[in-house]
């Protein structure tokens, strides 16, 4: 179990990006990070991982741990080694290596052999497109191949929860509804996942329970069904307009002071 | 047409040589974005210490010894200075190693003082003829082992977990970090490299024709410089092609010198930073290196 307590998160100790973010992902469970550009999302998964530092980030206060284990202070090798693994945004493969390559590098933290090739052969049955361009350059990919190298990359640590930062981004739909039908498939083979995302749509879809981050702080929090029926996350994340046209306008005029949009 | 292949056998081994201290610049470029400007020191270190050591326990045990200390210098480097000091500007860590590089320098001149040590390889100087062509015995020697060496290291680079994880971390280290991969370790492993190859190079340029260890055998490193550049310093291929071209363009020149005698005396010397320019003023990243090498 993830749990992340009162954090506090600055850059360059000016610019507040977390301020106060309190959350949990249980043992066995998906849960949703939503929110706009700025929001946060990503600084919370640069701080689970802690590669905060590279970023010229700091931790003013809070805490967060992993199975009871404090995280704070260990380098992002040995975030890694407690098994938690991200999916980075953007997805960030190795272009220049061969798809294998790229799955053999997301195995380096570990010694061990045959959990290696179990994990290689579970990524290449889920991927199967990865099995077949094996030998090729990650570069020459396309986007939602990438998008399948990188978590298979990340899978290969064998992680006990995965952190997955905006899979959906530039993606066509169809290959979204596909990466959302992964993350469900992955969280059944017993691993819990941490879902950042800007499509609430999917992430709704996928997960158990859902958080959404606004300005550094959680907004509204709850079971992902109740959280896709409130009127707050429709109007500003799903797009159903509940009523009119105009009155969703205003809507979502009054509600800019606790939920924006397009706050960045 | 003699003195020709000559020549070429010449440069080639030269080039061989220039090829091992290129590439060690270009791995520790890769590993720690650091261009290391002690090589020079490195090398001198490593002859040095053969040298010393084989007057008393023989020259194969030198030669290792030799080889183990000069990685330690390049490990302790890395350890104490490089990796302490991750992600400060690029040219504060160049100016570091150029620090690093004149204490030794210093040092290492005051032991030698004004003799000129000799290494007593086992084979000597003796000409070597294969047909018409003539090498030292050093130089021909020279080329075998950096053969040898150049085929393990790029077939460690392509198969081994240390090249994946070196290249992983080359192209995107924050990534690589995230995907569990210890930089530091993979930083510290490529000065190892860097400096042991640098103290191998070390041990044959300061064999015939050269006459000995001397300070100035410092100055040979820095025409490794120009064949790491214009082979791309990112490249460790284009460190390889680069040495050949730097070392079959120097001895070419100082073979060729009465002809190019309009050009003054010791041309051979000056070709190697001609030969950088040209290639640049065409490649501005070297033959082989990446566009962009700096990350923002």
């Amino acid at each position: 179990m993830l749990e992340v307590d009162d954090l506090r998160v600055t850059y360059g100790g000016a610019v507040r990006a977390l301020r106060g973010v309190t959350l949990q992902v249980p043992d066995g469970k998906v849960v949703a990070v939503l929110g706009s550009n700025g929001a946060g999302k990503t600084t919370l998964l640069r701080t689970i991982s802690n590669t905060l530092k590279l970023h010229r980030g700091k931790i003013e206060t809070g805490s967060i741990s992993f199975d009871g284990a404090p995280l704070a202070g260990r380098d992002a090798a040995a975030v890694v080694a407690t098994g938690l693994v991200q999916v980075p945004e953007g997805r960030r493969i190795f272009s220049r290596l061969t798809v294998e390559e790229n799955l053999r590098a997301g195995g380096m933290g570990s010694k061990d052999k045959s959990a290696k090739t179990a994990a290689q052969a579970r990524v290449y049955d889920l991927f199967p497109v990865l099995a077949e361009r094996r030998t090729q350059r990650g570069g020459l990919l396309s986007g939602g191949e990438q998008q399948m190298l990188a978590i298979g990359r990340a899978l290969m640590a064998g992680p006990k929860l995965l952190l997955l930062d905006e899979p959906s981004l530039g993606l066509a739909p169809r290959i979204i509804a596909q990466i959302g039908d992964i993350v469900r498939e992955i969280n059944a083979q017993g691993t819990s996942v941490l879902l950042v995302e800007q499509n609430a749509n999917m992430a709704l879809r996928v997960a158990d329970s859902a958080y959404v981050l606004d300005v550094g702080k959680v907004s509204l929090e709850g079971p992902a069904d109740e959280l896709a029926a409130t009127d707050a996350v429709q109007r500003l994340y799903l797009g159903h307009a509940a009523g009119e046209e105009s009155q969703v306008q205003q809507a979502v005029a009054k509600s800019t002071k606790t939920l924006s949009r397009w706050t960045a | 047409m003699t003195t020709f292949l000559t020549l070429l056998l010449n440069g080639l081994s030269l080039g061989a040589i220039y090829a091992l201290i290129a590439l060690g610049f270009a791995v520790i470029f890769k590993a720690s974005e650091v261009v290391s400007f002690m090589h020079g020191s490195l090398l001198l270190f490593g002859a040095y210490t053969i040298a010393r050591l084989n007057e008393s326990i023989g020259f194969f045990p030198a030669f290792v010894l030799g080889v183990l200390a000069t990685a330690a210098v390049g490990l302790l480097v890395e350890r104490l200075l490089i990796n302490r000091l991750r992600g400060a500007p690029v040219i504060s860590l160049a100016i570091i190693t150029i620090g690093v590089d004149i204490i030794m320098l210093t040092e290492l001149t005051r032991r030698i003082g004004s003799d000129i040590l000799n290494v007593g390889h086992p084979w000597g100087g003796e000409f070597v003829r294969i047909g018409g062509v003539g090498i030292t015995e050093n130089r021909l020697y020279a080329m075998l082992t950096a053969g040898i060496l150049i085929a393990l290291f790029f077939a460690a680079f392509k198969f081994s977990s240390w090249g994946v994880a070196m290249r992983a971390s080359a192209e995107d280290g924050e990534t690589a970090a995230l995907m569990g991969i210890k930089l530091g370790r993979v930083s510290a492993l490529a000065w190892i490299i860097g400096a042991g190859l640098a103290a191998v190079a070390g041990l044959f340029l300061v064999g015939s024709p050269t006459p000995g260890v001397a300070p100035g055998v410092h100055n040979v490193a820095l025409r490794a410089f120009p064949a790491a550049i214009l082979g791309g310093l990112d490249s460790t291929g284009g460190a390889l092609v680069g040495g050949m071209v730097i070392g079959i363009a120097e001895a070419m020149a100082a073979g060729y010198q009465d002809q190019l005698l309009f050009l003054g005396r010791g041309f051979g010397d000056v070709v190697p930073y001609v030969v950088m320019i040209l290639v640049l003023l065409v490649r501005p990243s070297g033959l082989f290196g990446t566009k962009e090498l700096t990350r923002v």
